[in-house]
């Protein structure tokens, strides 16, 4: 009876919980389906009075999100295929060869990750000036692959590092080259740490605000995550578009971690465990 | 903390027996440098070589160069002017940079310290598969894939005159605590700091959820037959084995909330009055708005050495499990 007693409560207790974290979300996505008379009528805080999609129309057309969008994935997509492509064949090179000061490379690789942002923002600002490449989204990409290499080279190594050297030994005596080794046998049992870093890597590179309005300007050429900054100026006070906007920004990552949810999990569990 | 902990992955490494053999790969024989640069082929060099060099170009040499930044008087038009320690000097009298400092610390205790309570907290409860657990911690994480600006806008939504907080204030009597929220210099860093957490939680959630996860059973078990109470065996079990979570999770915090910028810029861009100014934010608006590069350059400098003892933790840390 007791133990009844506990488990309903237990339930009680967490539904509430999950509840309340996930309400604000909710609320928003309510908002976002107000007409703009509605809520300056009723106010934000009351119950919706209205249902209209017009405010979606007004954040995908007139505040151009669409093409905000596209941006976002012309960056966030080739950014994580060759930070991850570089960074599987630099962590082949130092797992499984013995190059000269591969524990220093490795070592300055990571550390240069854990660098705070901010001391390279004025020089690569000053860089991508210089070499004129000053708001356009290939700077943009090579910064994000720049910056995230070190990290996911390290937890590849890592993983690399712990693979059977007996199959490497096996595909040599067939007579397999570094390269072919790397491709047809390394780089499939790697899958699943790859999945893991290319789930994370998508939302660190789809959300990132700082690296793109230090090295982007023109409005059009913006990711959607620094745009939706600039969609509060653009509807002072129609929250209800804002809402709009800030739902269709989310949407992408939501859907990468509905779709990958086991690897994304994982991936953020990396590091946790020592 | 590589590769233990990959092996929670959906799909583990094939056979950890070879990290005994591990020294045996190919190329491993030759002893001296020059010997061995032969025996490996110009295709491997080239695959470390080629990242290495990004990463030079896109964050070793920029860093160099911000370090340098900070000994200099910089407008970006003419050539920077080195002032020794000159930038930090000013630092000393500059009242917002006391303030940011002040902040910056205030956002380490209040959004590291309960992140890290409320998300062991969390996962102490979630850790048990049961029915509907799936569910309460895809609700505790699902802010965690969105972004920061996400998060504010949300937020923002709530904080508006007219919006939730205010109504549901007035609704249970409260009404005279309404107040601008983030217009309010006295409210606004922890009007910030409450999305940021609402963020974070889920995220340390998983950590902790990862690292109980890992703890063998048995000792539980060993535990309960000595008849310790459930406080007991988290106190004297779960605690003490969480030790490596524990320093992975305090720097991954440290790490995170010096950098955290992107939550506040979105929210307050620092203000009002630079009452919810971080160092970061600091940073950004002394270079881009104000343009006194060597000063903002000298601001990083300050977060870096605040981050220095974390990420050499963390990277001794790395490397003595590398061997």
């Amino acid at each position: 009876m007791t133990n009844r007693f506990k488990t309903s409560g237990y339930h009680l207790a967490m539904g509430l919980v999950s509840f309340l974290w996930i309400a604000p979300i909710l609320w928003v996505v309510v908002i976002s389906f107000r007409s703009f008379d509605d809520v300056a009528a009723n106010g934000l805080g009351s119950l919706p009075h209205s249902f209209t999609f017009s405010t979606y129309k007004s954040a995908w057309q007139d505040a151009d999100e669409f093409r905000a969008l596209i941006n976002s994935l012309l960056v966030t997509i080739p950014a994580v295929l060759l930070s991850l492509g570089f960074a599987a064949t630099a962590a082949y090179g130092l797992a499984r060869y013995n190059i000269p000061f591969r524990r220093t490379v490795l070592l300055l690789m990571l550390m240069g990750n854990l660098l705070p942002p901010q001391i390279l923002l004025i020089p690569i600002s000053r860089f991508v000036e210089l070499t004129g490449y000053y708001d356009t989204l290939y700077a943009l990409i090579a910064v994000h692959v720049g910056f995230g290499l070190g990290f996911y080279t390290f937890v590849l190594h890592g993983f690399m590092r712990d693979l059977p050297r007996e199959i490497q030994e096996a595909a040599t005596i067939d007579g397999a080259g570094p390269g072919k080794i790397f491709g047809s046998v390394i780089l499939p049992l790697t899958r699943p740490a790859l999945a893991a870093l290319g789930a994370l890597s998508f939302t660190w590179i789809f959300n990132d605000l700082l690296w793109s309005i230090t090295v982007i300007r023109s409005g059009e050429k913006m990711p959607v995550t620094p745009a939706l900054l600039g969609l509060q100026g653009l509807f002072v006070s129609s929250w209800n578009v804002i809402a709009a906007g800030t739902v269709i920004a989310a949407v992408p990552t939501l859907v990468v971690f509905l779709k990958f949810q086991k690897h994304f999990v994982s991936g953020l569990a990396i590091g946790a465990v020592k | 903390m590589t590769a233990t902990s990959i092996e929670s992955l959906p799909e583990t490494a094939p056979g950890k027996s070879s990290r005994s053999g591990g020294r045996g790969r190919p190329g491993w024989s030759g002893r001296q440098p020059r010997s061995r640069l032969h025996r490996i082929s110009p295709l491997i060099l080239a695959f470390v070589f080629v990242p290495f060099a990004i990463e030079a170009v896109w964050v070793f040499w920029p860093a160099l160069q911000g370090f340098w930044l900070a000994l200099t008087n910089w407008d970006g038009l003419t050539a920077p002017k080195f002032v020794g320690f000159g930038n930090f000097h000013d630092m000393v009298s500059d009242p917002i940079f006391r303030t940011a400092l002040k902040n910056t610390a205030i956002w380490l205790v209040l959004f590291g310290g309960l992140s890290v309570i409320g998300g062991f907290g969390m996962a102490l409860l979630l850790q048990k598969e049961r029915r509907g657990v799936g569910i309460y911690r895809a609700a505790l994480f699902t802010p965690v894939v969105f972004s920061l600006v996400v998060t504010a806008l949300i937020w923002r939504v709530f904080y508006q005159p007219d919006g939730l907080v205010d109504s549901v204030l007035r609704g249970v009597g409260l009404g005279n605590l309404v107040r601008p929220w983030l217009a309010d210099p006295d409210t606004a860093l922890y009007a910030v700091i409450l999305p940021a957490l609402w963020r974070q939680i889920g995220y340390v959630m998983v950590l902790y959820l990862a690292g109980l996860k890992a703890v063998d059973p048995a000792l539980y078990e060993a535990a309960r037959v000595d008849g310790a109470s459930a406080w007991q065996r988290t106190r004297y079990v779960t605690i003490p084995q969480l030790k490596g979570v524990n320093s992975v999770v305090l720097s991954v915090i440290v790490i995170d909330s010096l950098r955290s910028f992107d939550i506040v810029w979105s929210m307050t861009k620092g203000g009002p009055y630079h009452s919810s100014e971080l160092l970061s934010t600091y940073m950004y608006s002394t270079a881009f708005q104000s343009t006194q590069l060597g000063y903002a350059s000298a601001i990083a400098v300050v977060i870096f050495l605040l981050a220095l003892a974390v990420i050499l933790g963390y990277l001794i840390r790395a490397f003595r499990e590398e061997t």
